[in-house]
């Protein structure tokens, strides 16, 4: 019997071998990288999400915003001179999931806060068209008829909290005041004008 | 990282990349051994049948050289751990170099404009270009992508403007940004009060606004709103309160947003931006600016 019989014969002996070779890589590439403190400290300002910007991310990730804008500026000229200052772990800690993308349909946003107007967020958010008449990105009207829900929001921080995010017993009480009447369009914005102001300085 | 991870990664790759060689070197091994009548026993349709051939040698060949590839690579660059490897590569200092390539490049785009004033700028076809592609990555999504601005962006080529459209009010505006606030005055004037305010409003460009209502809110314009519009209502450019004669309307013109104005007031705002695309860029832009209204003006002239 020639050497590789021994292998392609025995399903077993196979099945380990196919393990490790697919094995190697996450190893070596991903299973160290969760015990660096590079990945799970947070870089110099960055705090975990006041309430109205927590809630604001919710709508973030339930919109699927993520399927068109990344949030991620790669250490390339081509991006820092368009957006900003690049992406580092250390921005990402208080974000679960985070929100990096692969997929730019639209502009990145990680250094959108402060770029633009509420107001221009306001517009742009119920029909992007009325500000930039070429633009395919769909609207989102009813985001001014739904309010935040302040409950779950502070259930949100407490379960945070318990995680490990450094909330203050005061924030989350302080909460219920922060989000009360707020709508999700307040909350949507109020999140995307805080995005990268720490690497930013606006 | 800590040496315990360093050692676990170099330990890892390496053994991966010996294993992959020794898995090549043992079932490539008693290749000699097979004759061309072997098969692997396997038998289709009868006759068909699968010889058992060593693998070809230019496809081992191949193999050894990804093996070589990867070694080499592994001493020349960063992936063993914590060695920095032969070139002493990072990501940043990629960046860094690149940074300074492009740095040097825009200083030599930006000296040939350095030492014009605004006029020459204007005038300048270069300046001009480079202006349209700071604009359109900076600007248009407010202003639009043609200059016409939007319900509550300025459009930039007509003739009005808020804070005037001379070189230093341009610079201003983009360097360091505007906020107008439109004070509201809805509880002052009461709802019969508004509407009164509205159709003297109107009146002021021409618009159809009963009489009888235009006497009581031009009573009410020059107790509340003389201040910043002026008594002919021409505005205030040092404020950027704005012209109220002209019939441009940054917000809309129609009874409902001229009331909506009044009674809750306005505030807009122009981002600074200094700091997101650099002194040197401002004046660029502001000439490209400048030349948008100048050209609809002059074309204005032409159809008159």
């Amino acid at each position: 019997m020639a050497q590789h019989e021994v292998v392609e014969k025995n399903i077993n002996l196979m099945a380990i071998l196919i393990a490790v070779v697919i094995s190697v890589a996450g190893l070596v590439e991903i299973l160290p990288l969760i015990f660096q403190n590079q990945v799970s400290e947070p870089s110099e300002g960055i705090v975990p999400y006041p309430p109205l910007q927590l809630a604001g991310r919710d709508v973030y990730v339930r919109e699927g915003c993520y399927g068109c804008h990344s949030q991620q500026v790669r250490p390339f000229i081509s991006e820092t001179e368009r957006y900003g200052p690049y992406s580092v772990a250390g921005e990402s800690v208080y974000d679960r999931p985070f929100q990096w993308g692969s997929k730019r349909t639209g502009p990145d946003l990680a250094r959108v806060g402060g770029r633009y107007t509420d107001e221009w967020h306001r517009v742009h958010l119920l029909n992007p068209r009325d500000l930039v008449p070429e633009s395919n990105m769909p609207g989102y009207p009813w985001l001014v008829r739904n309010t935040i829900e302040p409950g779950m929001v502070v259930r949100k921080m407490q379960k945070l909290q318990a995680i490990g995010d450094p909330y203050t017993d005061e924030q989350i009480q302080n909460a219920v005041a922060e989000v009360q009447g707020k709508t999700e369009m307040d909350a949507l914005i109020a999140y995307l004008q805080g995005l990268g102001r720490t690497r930013t300085g606006r | 990282m800590n040496t315990g991870w360093s050692i676990f990664i170099i330990v890892v790759t390496i053994a991966n990349i010996l294993g992959c060689w020794w898995l090549l070197h043992w079932s490539s091994k008693h290749k000699a051994d097979i004759a061309d009548s072997d098969t692997t026993g396997h038998r289709w349709d009868g006759d068909l049948q699968e010889l058992n051939k060593p693998l070809p040698r230019w496809w081992l060949i191949l193999f050894n050289i990804t093996i070589v590839f990867g070694l080499v690579y592994l001493v020349l660059y960063p992936g063993l751990g914590n060695f920095e490897g032969v070139y002493k590569w990072t990501q940043d200092k990629r960046y860094q170099s690149e940074l300074q390539a492009a740095e040097a490049q825009r200083e030599q785009v930006f000296a040939q404009f350095a030492e014009m004033d605004f006029d020459a700028l204007v005038r300048e076809p270069a300046a001009l270009q480079t202006g349209q592609r700071i604009f359109a990555n900076h600007c248009a999504m407010c202003h639009g992508s043609d200059a016409r601005g939007a319900p509550g962006f300025p459009n930039l080529r007509d003739q009005d403007w808020l804070y005037g459209s001379d070189a230093d009010a341009l610079h201003t505006s983009i360097a360091d940004g505007r906020q107008g606030v439109m004070p509201p005055f809805g509880s002052v004037l009461g709802e019969q009060g508004i509407w009164e305010t509205v159709a003297y409003v109107q009146s002021l460009s021409g618009q159809n606004a009963s009489p009888g209502l235009v006497e009581k809110g031009k009573a009410h314009y020059q107790a509340l709103c003389i201040a910043c519009h002026g008594p002919e209502g021409r505005g205030n450019q040092i404020l950027g309160a704005p012209n109220l004669t002209d019939d441009i309307w940054l917000h809309g013109g129609s009874p409902d947003s001229i009331a909506a104005a009044i009674s809750e007031g306005r505030t807009n705002r122009m981002p600074p931006h200094k700091e997101l695309i650099g002194e040197q860029r401002v004046p660029l832009v502001a000439a490209y600016v400048a030349s948008l209204s100048a050209a609809d003006a002059d074309h204005g002239q032409d159809e008159h």
